[in-house]
């Protein structure tokens, strides 16, 4: 994060502190507390030590721990029902913890949400655009909750508008925007308070790959100019390409954490082997003894001697139609996940 | 800071936070201003037509005065009944539950105490706006003094604020949109019937009379706007709105206790 940043967030505080002039003080403080303790060492920008969230009978988040750092895009994969979107709402503090610690620029969500939440944007999994109000106007009216005053807040909501392509939309009804549009929106929405953390929850969820792809950019371009972005998705190849650093959770619990590349390479060390899934080739496989896993009408090979699988198989069973190819995110996450559907 | 200064400004925010959720609403109910304000016009015109003067033909003085005279109070009231438990009731569930306006809220500084009682100033301004729209109908029919008539408006800004409060605790429980006819079928229309809207309410068996003015926010307003639109002197005017005064807060202490119930999970 850049010094030049580090000021223009102290400058945003002074603005918020005007507004909240009895708790302003000690978040003050704090900023540049933690701008010195950066430079020394990386603060973490949320802390989380062995989360719990229990609903009556459910165990929706079961003892996760982590740290999101300064200038980071973190991810949270994981199947449906992984816990994603509830760490992502205790993180926003609408959802309180059952036990463990959260904490979010080092305070506690529990105590602490009005304040957190000021600095933080978040888009939400449902588009929950105003309906009864225009593009510029879902932006001008929200920007009011940030207590962000008027001149301000039109001046961001052009900035933003134009950053995303929606200028000439401005004074569209929702109804008649598109899917990809609605989710530009909402993004521009959520940097209305130019925050210190951004929250996305399935960012690209049924968009088409255009729409897609100019979201990513979008994030990339945040990313560069140093915000701190915490993203779910189930969408690996989002993942892949945009995640400095990832956990895949399954029931509530972190199975894995690092970077793509790490993660992959610490569950795969060759490439992965695809051929069909035919009686002759498993014949052909069980007699040589090489592990081989079936899904559906394929048969994967990960095994370590894959070069040689691979010749092997070619010179014994004619006729085979056999794929070689590079683990990626998707095979760790089945590896981890497993195959079953989720509800 | 003293502890009273803390007070204040822990009360300042939870009211300016309110205030952003009732001006977001303003601002939608601004945008279709003119499709807005036309029912609340229609609506005394409708039955000041057909029940005042179509019924009143058949009717004698009531209470001394012509039947037109003696309900249009009683129809004032219930037009601002109508509008704010509405607002409330249907409009407060379709932005939870439909257009989840809440959720964007709440993932701002706002927190959900200041939304819900934003929602619920809100209905109360529109049962005002209704109030103001009638008022000015009668003073045009020349039903009302235009002086002392003018103070039913805050008066039906309060017992908005009870009739928004009822409504927004029935919204926080129902199961399904649909079953909000319930409490409109069983609470909202006896309501209207029974406080002293087109009868006095005197003409009732004594224990319906004590019931009405223990459960019923309209029968208090009724006999308040009546008292201040024909002259008649009410001796309890002052326990109306000391009623109203408390039931508007503990409606809205509970509203917030049943959203927070339903929303903070």
């Amino acid at each position: 994060m850049s010094e030049k940043q580090s000021l223009a967030d102290v400058r945003f505080h002074l603005s918020v502190r005007d507004c909240f002039s009895d708790i302003g003080n000690h978040n003050l403080d704090n900023t540049i507390g933690s701008m010195h303790n950066r430079n020394m060492e990386r603060d973490p920008v949320i802390e989380a030590k062995n989360l719990f969230k229990n609903y009556r009978d459910l165990t929706a988040v079961s003892g996760v721990s982590f740290e999101v750092y300064q200038g980071e895009l973190f991810g949270f994969l994981g199947p449906n029902g992984a816990g994603k979107t509830t760490i992502m709402r205790m993180i926003q503090c609408v959802s309180p913890r059952s036990s463990g610690d959260l904490s979010v620029f080092s305070r506690d969500t529990d105590r602490d949400g009005r304040i957190i939440r000021s600095r933080i944007g978040v888009v939400p999994q449902e588009a929950n655009l105003d309906p009864d109000l225009s593009v510029e106007d879902n932006i001008l009216v929200y920007a009011r909750f940030f207590r962000i005053p008027p001149m301000e807040a039109i001046t961001r909501t052009e900035e933003l508008l134009s950053f995303f392509e929606l200028t000439r939309k401005r004074k569209t009804p929702i109804a008649s925007l598109s899917g990809g549009m609605k989710r530009r929106l909402l993004l521009a929405r959520a940097l209305i308070n130019r925050p210190s953390l951004l929250i996305l929850d399935e960012p690209t969820i049924g968009l088409d790959p255009q729409a897609r792809h100019h979201i990513w950019e979008r994030l990339m371009q945040l990313k560069q100019e140093g915000n701190t972005i915490v993203l779910t998705t189930h969408y690996l190849d989002e993942a892949q390409r945009l995640c400095d650093r990832l956990v895949i959770m399954d029931q509530g619990q972190i199975l894995a954490e690092g970077s793509p590349d790490d993660l992959v390479k610490r569950y795969f060390q060759t490439d992965i082997i695809e051929t069909d899934n035919d009686p002759l080739i498993r014949d052909c496989l069980i007699k040589n003894r090489i592990s081989f896993e079936t899904a559906g009408d394929l048969i994967q090979i990960k095994d370590a001697l894959t070069p040689l699988v691979a010749d092997h198989l070619l010179m014994q069973c004619s006729g085979v139609r056999i794929i070689r190819r590079p683990p990626t995110l998707e095979d760790v996450f089945l590896l981890l996940t497993g195959r079953r559907i989720r509800e | 800071m003293s502890v009273s200064g803390k007070i204040g400004s822990a009360v300042f925010v939870v009211l300016w936070g309110s205030g952003m959720v009732w001006r977001r609403n303003a601002t939608v109910f601004a945008r279709n201003f003119t499709v807005n304000i036309v029912p609340p016009f229609l609506e005394p015109l409708l039955y000041l037509g057909a029940i005042g003067f179509g019924i009143g033909m058949f009717v004698e003085d009531v209470m001394g005065m012509p039947f037109v005279q003696f309900i249009s109070p009683g129809i004032f009231a219930g037009s601002v009944m109508f509008a704010s438990f509405y607002e409330c009731a249907y409009g407060t569930y379709v932005r939870m539950y439909y257009q989840r306006t809440f959720d964007a809220i709440l993932a701002t500084p706002i927190t959900l105490r200041e939304v819900i009682i934003g929602e619920i100033l809100w209905g109360a301004t529109r049962g005002f706006i209704s109030a103001c729209v009638f008022y000015l109908v009668l003073v045009l029919l020349g039903l009302v003094p235009v002086i002392s008539g003018i103070l039913c408006l805050p008066l039906a800004f309060l017992a908005g604020i009870c009739f928004s409060a009822i409504a927004a605790c029935f919204s926080a429980i129902t199961p399904s949109i649909d079953a909000l006819s319930y409490p409109s079928t069983l609470y909202v229309s006896p309501m209207f019937l029974f406080s002293g809207t087109f009868f006095p309410i005197s003409v009732l068996p004594e224990p319906v009379q004590v019931a009405a003015f223990a459960l019923l926010p309209l029968a208090h307003l009724v006999a308040l706007s009546r008292s201040l639109m024909t002259g008649l002197p009410d001796p309890i005017w002052m326990f109306h709105i000391l009623w109203l005064i408390i039931a508007a807060c503990i409606a809205t202490a509970v509203a917030i206790r049943l959203f927070e119930r339903k929303l903070i999970v």
